[in-house]
């Protein structure tokens, strides 16, 4: 049987996306350039059962969420970042409350009201550290509309796998640019299903501090249990105890760390011989992976490292490539002034020199651009 | 086919970037690749709307259009604005009513009465946008015309496509009828 | 014989937080009372709260509770119900919580009339964070961040809630605690957006630092300014002058949130 085929916005892929996953609840609020999300969410939702609901400002639509999710519902909401940054307190509550939920951050430039509809890579930073205190944080990054379906899919596992707010980390070019989209049979990508606990109520500690996963019991399913933003112990309740908000602390960001290669999704073009590396996401990674080619035709060995996570950052896979000693330099092209050019750099740790090529021009970052940048190094 | 970069220039209301989408939706039913952007930044402010498609059998990765294999003006500013990233011996089809002032370089020229074709021939100028296309079409020979008129007819509102189909037509015979 | 609460709490989670001479505690009996009467499924009942002394409540009751961010009760809650509308969702906060950093949440709840039952604690002031003024602090009155006195105007909450669009709309106190209970039940019972503001006393943040000596001065002053909706009817603005009333101020019957929005978008089940 032919697939379905689609010539799709980028937004609206993310809508399809999170209906294959299963999502049978959004709460939003307007925000350019992500609305086309909240807007098929709106239209599709109820035809699979599900319910939208356009929540009264972006704090409420986080927290809209958050509840639905607790009530056992797979959940998502998208914005930019303005409403992004409203949005990170209740962030906080989902990490430390270990409740999965799916955000779409389409990212515009800033800071403040900035630019509503220029295009912008200038939130990886404030997903990995916009809400306070220390904190896990899983980031996927699509580059194509099929990723954006694609990589919502996983968003939505991961998040339920991890039991964690998972970000879809886009931007205004991907969201809203058009782009076949072959719609996947159902069984056909993996979705993950919350776990149900089967312990007896009574005996339910929803936040074990001494086991990797406890299944998330939903309201109404006869587990009653307490959740609160305060630190607390195995059985929900707050504590004060400094040693166990240590432990738990690190439990969560551990359980992330140690998952790695479960987490970890990236694309490596040619970075076998590589000499010079391109290390970008998103749209700016279409850039980088038309300039590799354009250098590879001048005879420079240049490759691409493309993470489709950006947190936790692909620090083995840059180790990896590093370790065969071939690479003298790493370009990190990306649509800000240098956010994960210093996370290069980190990993990196002067094995070889790491230049990063900043655009704020709002248009894709162009692959002579980039060229430029690689026969530098050779 | 390698990718063939298309800018279709005009003002607000002309529907380019609904044509744009149209050619790319087409394309993909056609079997091929396309990516259909819109503009931002300054430019997106002024008089000079534009829909923007990158069509290959290859893997696409720049989305955007760098230089134009094709470029549209349907208007004078339009034309003016787009022509200096017009690749040398690229495709530049004008407006022969809108652009008086022809541009001038190492290109294929082809001044076209499309909005008149639309205005005049089918009766509704706001269709111009798809007789654009057939004119687009018949000299590129990007698509086969029955798949880039289902895409059309399936794109178009209800009720609009015998109208289209005539739009599209008639942009293909002001190809043949040339000369 | 006494009435058993130790069904509806949680077994090591006593004593609670709140202070000696506050009232919270003769609230959450009532409310334990007004819900034991109604016969609900325990696990059918979600409480959530914000933050305050009242949001520590859903910690000691044995449901299935959500203790959110400041301010965000209710925003939490209308996740809760539109995700799984079986279930019977109370949101609770304070003064603070409801109707300054939660207002907006409070008002767009109400517009919505989505059957959630929400419970204001009001006592007039921060107490957690020390006695800082609240939207409700009467003007004039002493806080620490309004040591020269309240110099803003103050929230009615009823009639917020009643501009906002809330079909069953009551006010008790904390005093009045049989009442307290009658008006949590009818709250609970109507279908619908419904809120219950809750007179409560907060003798260490502000009534101590306000002529209020002693904890009973403000069980006094409940017992003494209340005035029951029906009385109020047949008495002089200068007779209530200094008084507020109590019991339901506003009860409608019209079109609930989700019946409406299931119906409009044709929602398939």
């Amino acid at each position: 049987m032919a697939k379905k085929l689609e010539f799709m916005m980028g937004n609206h892929a993310v809508a399809e996306g999170a209906l294959y996953a299963g999502c049978k609840f959004y709460g939003g609020y307007p925000i350019t350039p992500s609305t086309e999300v909240a807007e098929r969410m709106a239209e599709r939702l109820p035809k699979v059962g599900g319910r939208f609901i356009q929540m009264e400002d972006e704090i409420a639509a986080m927290a809209s969420v958050i509840g639905a999710s607790l009530a056992g519902v797979k959940s998502l909401t998208a914005t930019s970042g303005p409403g992004l940054s409203l949005k990170q307190e209740n962030i906080g509550y989902a990490m430390l409350c270990e409740i999965p939920v799916v955000i779409v951050d389409v990212m515009r430039g800033g800071p403040s009201t900035g630019m509503p509809t220029g295009p912008s890579q200038s939130d990886i930073m404030q997903a990995k550290w916009g809400t306070h205190g220390d904190h896990p944080v899983i980031a996927v990054t699509p580059a194509s509309v099929q990723e954006q379906f694609n990589e919502t899919v996983r968003a939505f596992n991961l998040a339920e796998k991890y039991r964690c707010p998972v970000y879809v980390l886009t931007d205004a070019i991907i969201g809203q640019m058009m782009e076949q989209l072959e719609i996947p049979e159902p069984g056909e990508l993996e979705v993950i299903e919350r776990p149900k606990p089967d312990c007896k109520p009574e005996e339910y500690l929803p936040f074990d501090m001494d086991k990797e996963f406890v299944p998330l019991a939903a309201f109404g399913s006869g587990y009653r249990y307490h959740v609160t933003g305060l630190h607390h112990n195995s059985d929900g309740f707050p504590t004060n105890d400094p040693v166990l908000h240590t432990k738990n602390t690190v439990r969560l960001i551990e359980r992330i760390n140690k998952n790695y290669d479960d987490i970890m999704k990236v694309e490596e073009f040619m970075t076998d011989d590589a000499e010079v590396l391109v290390f970008a996401i998103g749209v700016s990674a279409r850039s980088a992976k038309h300039a590799v080619i354009e250098a590879r035709n001048q005879g420079i060995k240049a490759g691409l490292l493309r993470p489709l996570t950006i947190w936790p950052f692909p620090d083995k896979h840059i180790d990896n490539i590093l370790n065969k000693g071939n690479v003298k330099g790493i370009v990190v092209p990306e649509m800000n002034l240098g956010q994960m050019t210093l996370e290069v750099q980190r990993v990196a740790k002067g094995r070889c020199q790491v230049e990063g090529l900043f655009s704020l021009m709002l248009d894709p970052i162009l692959p002579g651009e980039i060229v430029e940048k690689i026969r530098r190094f050779v | 086919m390698a990718r063939v970069d298309i800018r279709l220039g005009g003002s607000g209301g002309q529907g380019t970037i609904t044509a744009a989408a149209i050619l790319g939706y087409a394309a993909v039913y056609a079997g091929k690749n396309a990516v259909q952007t819109k503009s931002y930044g300054p430019e997106a402010r002024g008089g000079a709307a534009r829909g923007e498609v990158v069509i290959s059998d290859e893997e696409i990765n720049y989305v955007k259009v760098i230089k134009s294999d094709v470029l549209v003006a349907l208007t004078q500013e339009a034309c003016d604005k787009f022509i200096e990233d017009a690749k040398e011996g690229s495709v530049v089809i004008v407006d022969s009513m809108m652009v008086k002032d022809l541009p001038k370089g190492n290109f294929k020229l082809y001044a076209l009465p499309i909005i008149k074709t639309a205005a005049e021939d089918i009766g509704k100028s706001m269709v111009a946008n798809i007789v654009t296309l057939g004119v687009v079409n018949e000299i590129t020979k990007l698509l086969d015309y029955d798949k880039l008129e289902k895409g059309v007819l399936s794109k178009v509102p209800k009720g609009t496509e015998e109208l289209n189909k005539k739009a599209l037509k008639a942009g293909v015979d002001l190809v043949k009828n040339m000369k | 014989m006494a009435y058993d609460y130790a069904k509806y709490l949680r077994p090591g989670k006593l004593p609670h937080i709140w202070c000696a001479g506050c009232t919270y505690g003769i609230v959450l009996k009532s409310m334990i009372r007004a819900i034991d009467s109604l016969n609900y499924d325990k696990n059918d009942v979600v409480v959530t709260s914000g933050i305050g002394c009242c949001s520590r409540l859903p910690g000691y009751v044995d449901f299935n509770t959500l203790h959110t961010t400041h301010g965000r009760s209710i925003a939490f809650a209308t996740g809760v119900k539109v995700a799984n509308p079986k279930l019977k969702v109370i949101a609770l906060g304070g003064d603070g919580d409801m109707t300054a950093i939660g207002g907006n949440h409070f008002i767009h709840a109400c517009r919505r009339n989505i059957d959630i039952t929400v419970f204001v604690f009001n006592n007039n002031i921060y107490g957690m964070t020390g006695a800082q003024y609240s939207p409700t602090t009467p003007k004039g009155a002493w806080a620490t961040t309004a040591p020269y006195g309240m110099t803003e105007n103050n929230f009615d909450i009823t009639s917020l809630a009643i501009g906002a669009g809330a079909s069953f709309v009551a006010r008790t106190t904390a005093y009045h605690a049989t009442h307290c209970e009658k008006m949590i039940k009818e709250a609970l019972e109507h279908k619908g957006l419904s809120v219950v503001e809750i007179i409560n006393a907060c003798p260490t943040g502000f009534g101590r630092k306000n002529k209020f000596k002693t904890p009973t001065s403000m069980l006094l002053w409940m017992k003494d300014s209340a005035v029951n909706v029906e009385k109020a009817k047949n008495m002089s603005p200068e007779e209530l002058a200094g008084k507020f009333t109590i019991g339901v101020l506003h009860k409608e019957e019209k079109p609930e949130y989700l019946e409406t929005y299931d119906a409009t978008v044709g929602l398939k089940k």
